[in-house]
């Protein structure tokens, strides 16, 4: 089943993110990553998700039931800038210490944390830059590891703005009425 | 206005805003202060003291089915709440417009687990188009106004707005001048053009088009454009469960009902066609049974108003999103005339030769009591008195209603559909009979979800109401489980024997008339009796037991496989 990374925004409303993974689960959609943060529009958020699904459409439909979507794009055949974050706490010892920081240095990582008995690097790339140096660590021992899921972003002039879709006064919070 | 009001005037006087003119609701502890302040909206708006939030639900569904408006229940918090579950979800799936107000524990003691505290809200997030948990007196104006809108606009469908008590108690000056900020709502009425101009072209080519009509037709008052395109285009008409209505069934266009137990002819052509058109209908798996194997011939033009419904269940080459009236409206515009008699003629042979009604009227000889001799009698009224909305409950009676009564105008036809609740039918009765107290409001109903929700009858007295009349096809069965368990299983009759009180008794002692009917001699002179009755009548039916509905596509068939009468040695259904 293809792979398909959708970009969302939606109106910051309480429980917009429950609604829409509820969805997903109850739908039976396949989530492989879904990220979620502030967009470059107040009240409005910013999701990227993976799924892996035939009817892609479909989620793309049932996400736009939520009263709170503004708007979705299916992101994976255009030229788009993935990435991904890793935290990785790595197992060390004195005589392969200089091996992991070779590696990290390799592949552009970040040494963020240096203990007697373990390293923290700090991965940020593309989704398979992400995994290949976990593959590549995963042989030293990894303690313990977080992975953001991906974040999207369409290369060139064309945008996914939030304040396409949100009034500069209409903030999208359900108070909105002033009060005498 | 620039009084300090309490957060539940607020509530009331946003109704009063709303147009409400009942809501059907029950009382308790969280929703308290609202009960109070509607003390003094008693002239404003009624409200209707259900015995169950069910009941309260089913009747705020049954108002909005009839009506076109929207429906209010309200309840407490925790039970009263959960209660209102099931009328949400059979709103949900019916796509009936909904507001549930419910009370909500003191903001103070949310999510400490507080007496009567549940998560309504997330528990009702799958069956709501959108819910709402208000804390602050200042978004109660606001949050009804968008429950409103929101219920009643692009696809229909419930709202829940849960308020905390201590919102609901505490005082502010109202600020009615509320801009709605739903940037991303926004439902598409108009039909695309384009897409509107391709299926006039594959309706124009088509050979042996078939146009198939459900809810949408009827949610968007658009019965009297549909019976115009057909009768411009000469297509035939197939109209669904939730159809029914939207296309008279005496017209020569009718065709009949699809589906699990729709007509053979019906399930034929469907199958035959070279282009559907599907109109406000979401090709439920009981009008598609296997979906890979519906209409394998055709060429699919579906318009629906919610876009998620296009190409779900059934491939789709022409999607149209819109409102049904609009869309045909373009349609009888753009479409030239046409006749279409040869796959008509085609259609009448197939229905000649699978005569689909005939097991029904050729009676077999017996004494007793069978299904269709209420429905043949009670179909006989209804078409001599006019004046009626039927309401059924779900199940074998709920088949046979659909199957043999004649419908002819829409929201006459009032059922649970998608969600298929029992117990939907006497509370959803007594919603209709507020709303239309000088119709005949007829339940058909069975024993089985009689005893779900008979409570109401409680309510329907002490309301006043009189022209609810109830006909209880009693078989003393779960009747369509057991027909399953017989056909597919067996007959291993496993928990489907159900016994009941006296129904008639029963009636009585809740007040209202109540009458037997054991043999085919009773049933006219129980129906004239029920209309001669000033009141509510129950009439218990105590038909043959083991009857089934038939034709039936078994499930996960495909609808060309229809079982089309009692398959074994025994023809006669009174074996």
């Amino acid at each position: 089943m293809k792979k398909h990374t959708l970009v969302a925004l939606m109106q910051d409303r309480p429980g917009v993110l429950t609604r829409a993974v509820s969805l997903f689960r109850r739908r039976g959609f396949n989530i492989e990553s879904l990220t979620v943060g502030h967009s470059e529009t107040p009240g409005v958020s910013r999701m990227t998700l993976v799924v892996e699904s035939e009817a892609v459409e479909q989620v793309v439909k049932q996400l736009y039931r939520l009263v709170e979507v503004l708007k979705v794009s299916d992101v994976t055949d255009d030229p788009a800038v993935e990435r991904e974050m890793a935290l990785v706490k790595v197992h060390c010892t004195n005589t392969n210490r200089s091996e992991i920081v070779t590696l990290t240095q390799l592949f552009d990582a970040k040494i963020v944390d240096v203990a007697s008995t373990s390293i923290i690097v700090e991965m940020t790339g593309s989704p398979n830059k992400v995994q290949n140096f976990v593959d590549v660590i995963r042989p030293f021992g990894i303690k313990e590891m977080m992975r953001t899921g991906r974040v999207a972003m369409v290369r060139g002039a064309r945008t996914h703005q939030g304040s396409d879709y949100v009034g500069v006064e209409e903030n999208g919070h359900v108070a909105a009425p002033t009060w005498n | 206005m620039s009084d300090k009001m309490t957060g539940a005037h607020i509530m009331c006087e946003a109704l009063v805003r709303e147009g409400v003119e009942v809501i059907f609701g029950i009382p308790g502890g969280a929703i308290m202060p609202f009960y109070y302040a509607m003390y003094e909206y008693r002239d404003k708006f009624r409200h209707i003291l259900c015995r169950h939030e069910q009941g309260a639900g089913h009747a705020a569904e049954g108002y909005a089915r009839t009506t076109g408006r929207i429906g209010v229940c309200v309840a407490t918090s925790g039970p009263g709440a959960t209660n209102l579950v099931t009328p949400i979800a059979d709103a949900w799936m019916d796509s009936t417009p909904l507001v549930a107000i419910t009370g909500q524990v003191s903001s103070l003691v949310v999510g400490k687990d507080a007496f009567q505290e549940t998560d309504i809200t997330g528990i009702t997030m799958p069956i709501t188009k959108h819910n709402y948990l208000v804390k602050r007196i200042e978004d109660i104006p606001y949050a009804i106004k968008e429950a409103f809108f929101l219920a009643n606009t692009g696809r229909p469908g419930p709202v829940l707005v849960d308020i905390t008590k201590d919102a609901q108690q505490a005082r502010a000056v109202p600020n009615w001048n509320i801009k709605l900020a739903l940037p991303g709502y926004k439902p598409t009425t108009q039909g695309n053009r384009k897409q509107i101009r391709a299926a006039v072209e594959l309706l124009t080519a088509a050979q042996k088009p078939l146009i198939m009509a459900g809810n949408g037709v009827i949610m968007a008052g658009a019965t009297e454009e549909l019976r115009a395109f057909a009768e411009r285009t000469g297509i035939p008409v197939i109209t669904t469960l939730h159809g029914l209505g939207a296309f008279p069934e005496d017209h020569p266009l009718s065709i009949g009902m699809p589906g699990m137990h729709g007509w053979v002819h019906v399930n034929r052509a469907i199958q035959e066609c070279d282009v559907l058109f599907n109109i406000g209908g979401r090709f439920d798996d009981r009008v598609t049974g296997k979906a890979s194997t519906f209409a394998p011939n055709a060429r699919v033009i579906h318009v629906d108003i919610d876009p998620s419904e296009i190409g779900k269940n059934v491939r789709t080459e022409v999607p149209i999103v819109g409102d049904a009236k609009v869309v045909l409206q373009a349609l009888i515009e753009e479409m030239p005339t046409r006749v279409a008699t040869e796959w008509m003629q085609h259609i009448r042979q197939l229905q000649a030769t699978h005569q689909p009604k005939q097991q029904y009227l050729n009676r077999p000889d017996t004494n007793q009591l069978l299904p269709h001799d209420v429905y043949a009698a009670l179909n006989r009224t209804l078409n001599e008195r006019g004046n009626y909305r039927v309401i059924t409950d779900v199940g074998q009676h709920q088949m046979w209603a659909a199957q043999l009564i004649d419908w002819s105008r829409p929201r006459t036809h009032i059922t649970s559909g998608g969600s298929g609740t029992m117990g939907f039918s006497v509370p959803a009765a007594l919603g209709a009979a507020i709303a239309y107290p000088d119709e005949t409001i007829w339940v058909i109903c069975g024993d089985g979800g009689f005893q779900m929700t008979n409570q109401e009858l409680a309510t329907i007295v002490q309301e006043g109401i009189t022209n609810i009349k109830i006909a209880i096809i009693n078989n003393g069965y779960l009747g369509m489980v057991r027909q399953w368990q017989e056909l597919f299983e067996d007959r291993r009759y496993s928990h489907t024997l159900l016994s009941g009180p006296d129904f008639a008794r029963l009636a009585q002692a809740y007040g209202v008339c109540g009458l037997t009917v054991e043999t085919i001699d009773g049933v006219e002179a129980a129906i004239e009796a029920a209309y001669n009755h000033n009141g509510t009548v129950v009439i218990d039916f105590r038909v043959e037991r083991e009857v089934n509905v038939f034709p039936m596509v078994p499930q996960g068939k495909s609808i060309g496989d229809m079982i089309e009468q009692q398959p074994t040695e025994e023809a006669n259904p009174t074996a």
